[in-house]
């Protein structure tokens, strides 16, 4: 079973990364891209369990390491 | 007085930081990651600067997580002492010793320079030796050093003097020019300056030596 877990940065967190991409867009002449975030997508190859309690394994794994919860939200998918 | 300094994989100020408390007077003992246990007579444990883990994942977030970290932990919520420098400090925001993050420097460049930094606060061990307000020189050689914190964060830190320096001139655009911070008790330090690369003669300066002798004195008289 395979999990994906996306990691951003939270609403009101700069992003300098994302800014610094967003500046290298306009370079190349693709107007109008006014803002862009950039994240982590992380993939688990999990055992076979059932949906729900891989996604609340995972969860817990997000908030004890995927993600730091401070500045980022993270999003699991299962499957 | 016996310091513990942490060594990592990708730690790379560990020597330099166990140096400056031996100048400083105090035994010195270099622990392992892998190792479980401090030893049982450690006043103060030192989380030096490097690359931890090759900086995977985010700064300090594997390294916080590692088998000695849950003693360093332990130890600090006994009321023991960590300092924390660069990585360091990074490590301690990943184990919740210390609030906030460090996020990539403004400007996404690696800065290495020396910096000035404004004592704030003098009320703690760390800073005993230094005058509230003296201004020091020391090196910053980071890439993720711009501290963040929310509001209600920093209300606290501010409120309860918990910043332990500034920047006199930002370099990496860490919120309120904070470059480094305690813990509620005062008994944890986090800074992203390297006081240990300011520390004797040969540096140029040993505007950082008064952290280590100032630690030093402070635990030894206690």
């Amino acid at each position: 079973m395979k999990a994906r877990v996306h990691v951003m940065l939270k609403d009101g967190v700069l992003d300098p990364q994302g800014e610094a991409v967003r500046h290298a867009l306009g370079a190349l002449g693709f107007d109008g891209v006014e803002g862009v975030r950039q994240g982590k997508v992380i993939e688990l190859e999990l055992a076979d369990i059932d949906a729900e309690t891989a996604k609340a394994q995972v969860g817990e794994m997000c908030e004890k390491l995927l993600a730091n919860t401070v500045i980022e939200s993270y999003q699991v998918e299962i499957g | 007085m016996h310091a513990a300094v942490i060594v990592f994989p990708g730690s790379n100020c560990d020597r330099d930081m166990a140096v400056a408390f031996e100048q400083a007077g105090a035994k010195v003992s270099m622990i392992w990651h892998k190792d479980a246990e401090l030893p049982s007579d450690v006043d103060v444990v030192g989380i030096p600067g490097g690359f931890s883990f090759g900086d995977y994942l985010r700064c300090g977030a594997i390294a916080a997580n590692s088998p000695i970290c849950r003693s360093v932990i332990s130890h600090a919520e006994r009321g023991g002492f960590v300092l924390g420098i660069c990585n360091g400090f990074q490590v301690l925001t990943e184990t919740g010793l210390l609030p906030g993050v460090l996020l990539r420097n403004a400007k996404l460049k690696y800065i290495c320079k020396n910096v000035e930094l404004k004592v704030e606060n003098t009320d703690n061990v760390f800073t005993s030796a230094y005058e509230a307000g003296q201004s020091i020189t020391v090196p910053i050689a980071h890439h993720d050093g711009n501290y963040f914190a929310d509001a209600e964060t920093l209300a606290k830190l501010n409120g309860e003097g918990r910043v332990a320096f500034r920047y006199s001139e930002n370099p990496n655009g860490a919120i309120e020019d904070i470059a480094g911070i305690l813990s509620p008790n005062k008994r944890v330090l986090g800074m992203m300056p390297h006081p240990e690369r300011m520390a004797d003669p040969v540096h140029g300066a040993t505007d950082g030596a008064g952290l280590f002798s100032g630690l030093v004195g402070q635990l030894t008289n206690a």
